[in-house]
């Protein structure tokens, strides 16, 4: 029986959560000797992209009422299609959405926020992120159905090329309960979740009128921009920006903390990044004793040579 | 206007988190337990509800005995009553089955929860909620407005935001925006003392089916020491995330 993914899109374009998710079943299906099937709902995107990293099989939905999110329309629509016992789900916002919902429409167990390959298929045994990154659960699914979402950047993107083929499947499913109103996209801005370096700044800037040289080191980087709880909760940053505990979860390949003193709270969301700088002018801050290489000194000093340097680096 | 706000007791956010000596399961010696940090947003925006449009709002915890003292402060901040289920839960289901259970029988027209909770990171409970009560379902809410029986929400989307009405009844898991931090209530000493008197029902769970076991946990294991660099030497720095840890 196939091992089933969802294949998130945002306005018809396959997500990086997409392709990690699908490079994660196919590691599961592999592990079963099975193929991979993927759902995705009204996509624009060839379904070539989900092949390369190994969907033998795309269940393209098509469905005019499924043209604005809702996550109780969507679990509906994926379970109409899905026919089979796994199903991968990314752990994004939409995608955490509608995995608890198909959940109790199939009977299925849900192992949330996943880092590895299955332990074990019969039963389902998956480590998962718990305690906001401080600690591990081993998790097992009790009964046949699993659904799994997959924490972003912890698998990674595989590719695992097949040859695949397309099916359409056209639904109407009804949609009545919610409507969209508004719909605001910032362009041009790296999905923190999704980003594979994160440059992240703390009290010790000192004032919003600073963070001009933050974002600079981000653009040569090509990284995200993200703040300490202090910072977002004066304003001086967007909630949407912080990181830790009661804020974003991150799992960057390379986190740049300036300014951030290291409180147990912020290194909960940050602390499975791969690798972390941190850079303070307290030689005394918490953070260095989790950090990968550390600078002491002044970031006003620091950031505009750095970037520098990593500009040439850059070519 | 009817609200349930569901809370969960979780370790204050400054523990360190250990597991027992055999790691089956999370030690819980030493322990401050606090409101689930993004519960306490719903919570807030509730009792601004109640405030501005006169709901009544009811707290709901599934848990043992021990997490009478975290929902006393619940009806500190202002809630107007409270119930227990009496379970010490284990999974995200067997914890949704019996909130929706309560949910079913006191007819509210809002069912209000935090997105996750800061222990167990699960994030099902809200979306298996509103699927057993057949309602619709708002993740990750950083806004809300009631008018009749219509509710606008704002939630958080990758890279942007997008506002959408609803119709009630409707659960909605809220986030850090729904309220501002600076919103949040800290009880008051007429709010501890009435709190005490508040009437707080304990009912016996539903169902114990569970879908999901924690067979074991583990800790992160440490990092290898800081490697530190000075600042008069940035270009050690970039040759040791280029050529060492490869990150750019």
């Amino acid at each position: 029986m196939a091992v089933f993914v969802y294949a998130e899109n945002i306005n018809g374009v396959y997500k990086k959560a997409a392709f990690e998710a699908v490079s994660y079943a196919k590691a599961v299906a592999d592990q079963a000797g099975e193929t991979v099937t993927a759902i995705s709902v009204n996509p624009t995107d060839s379904s070539d992209l989900l092949y390369k990293y190994g969907a033998t099989n795309v269940i393209n939905i098509k469905d005019e009422g499924l043209k604005n999110f809702s996550a109780k329309a969507y679990a509906q629509a994926v379970s109409e299609v899905l026919d089979g016992n796994t199903i991968v789900f990314p752990h994004t916002t939409d995608a955490s959405s509608v995995a608890p919902m198909l959940a109790v429409m199939k009977n299925f167990s849900l192992i949330t926020n996943v880092l590895e390959a299955p332990e074990s298929q019969s039963p389902f045994q998956v480590k998962r992120r718990a305690f906001s990154g401080k600690g591990f659960m081993h998790a097992k699914a009790e009964g046949s159905g699993v659904i799994v979402t997959v924490s972003q950047n912890a698998f990674g993107v595989k590719e695992n090329a097949v040859s695949g083929s397309e099916e359409v499947k056209n639904l109407s499913v009804a949609n009545e309960d919610t409507k969209v109103i508004s719909h605001e996209q910032s362009s041009g801005k790296l999905d923190l979740k999704e980003a594979e370096v994160v440059v992240s700044a703390g009290r010790g800037m000192k004032g919003p009128e600073n963070w001009g040289m933050v974002e600079d080191l981000a653009n040569v980087l090509g990284a995200a921009t993200a703040c300490s709880k202090p910072v977002s909760d004066i304003g001086w940053r967007p909630h949407t920006e912080h990181v830790g505990q009661t804020g974003k979860a991150i799992s960057p390949n390379l986190y740049i903390a300036i300014g951030i003193s290291g409180a147990i709270q912020h290194l909960a969301g940050v602390n499975s990044s791969k690798t972390i700088v941190v850079i303070n002018s307290d030689a005394e801050a918490p953070f260095f004793k989790s950090a990968d290489y550390g600078v002491v000194g002044d970031a006003f000093q620091i950031l505009p040579a750095l970037t520098e340097k990593i500009k040439a680096i850059k070519g | 206007m009817k609200i349930l706000v569901c809370i969960s007791s979780v370790p204050d956010t400054t523990s360190k988190i250990n597991f027992t000596a055999d790691k089956s399961a999370f030690d819980k010696n030493g322990i401050q337990w606090v409101i689930n940090p993004l519960d306490e947003f719903a919570l807030t925006k509730a009792i601004k509800l109640q405030e501005s449009q006169g709901a009544t709002v009811t707290v709901l915890n599934v848990g043992d005995a021990t997490t009478e003292p975290v929902i006393r402060k619940a009806l500190a901040i202002g809630a107007n009553d409270a119930v227990r289920v009496n379970l010490d839960p284990k999974d995200s289901y067997s914890t949704a089955k019996e909130i929706a259970s309560v949910a079913q029988n006191g007819g509210y027209d809002l069912v209000l929860c935090g997105k996750e909770s800061i222990d167990y990171n699960g994030g099902s409970v809200p979306g298996m909620v509103a699927q057993l009560l057949s309602q619709p379902f708002v993740n990750a809410s950083v806004g809300l407005d009631i008018n009749g029986n219509e509710a606008t929400a704002v939630r958080e989307i990758e890279g942007g935001k997008e506002t959408i009405s609803v119709k009630l009844p409707a659960v909605f898991a809220g986030q850090k925006g729904l309220v501002d931090e600076k919103d949040l209530i800290i009880p008051n000493m007429r709010g501890i003392m009435s709190a005490r008197t508040k009437p707080l029902q304990v009912v016996e769970p539903t169902s114990s089916e569970v879908k999901v076991q924690g067979v074991s946990y583990d800790s992160v294991p440490p990092r290898a020491a800081v490697k530190m660099v000075s600042p008069d030497n940035l270009d050690e720095l970039v040759r040791l995330l280029h050529e060492e840890a490869k990150v750019i």
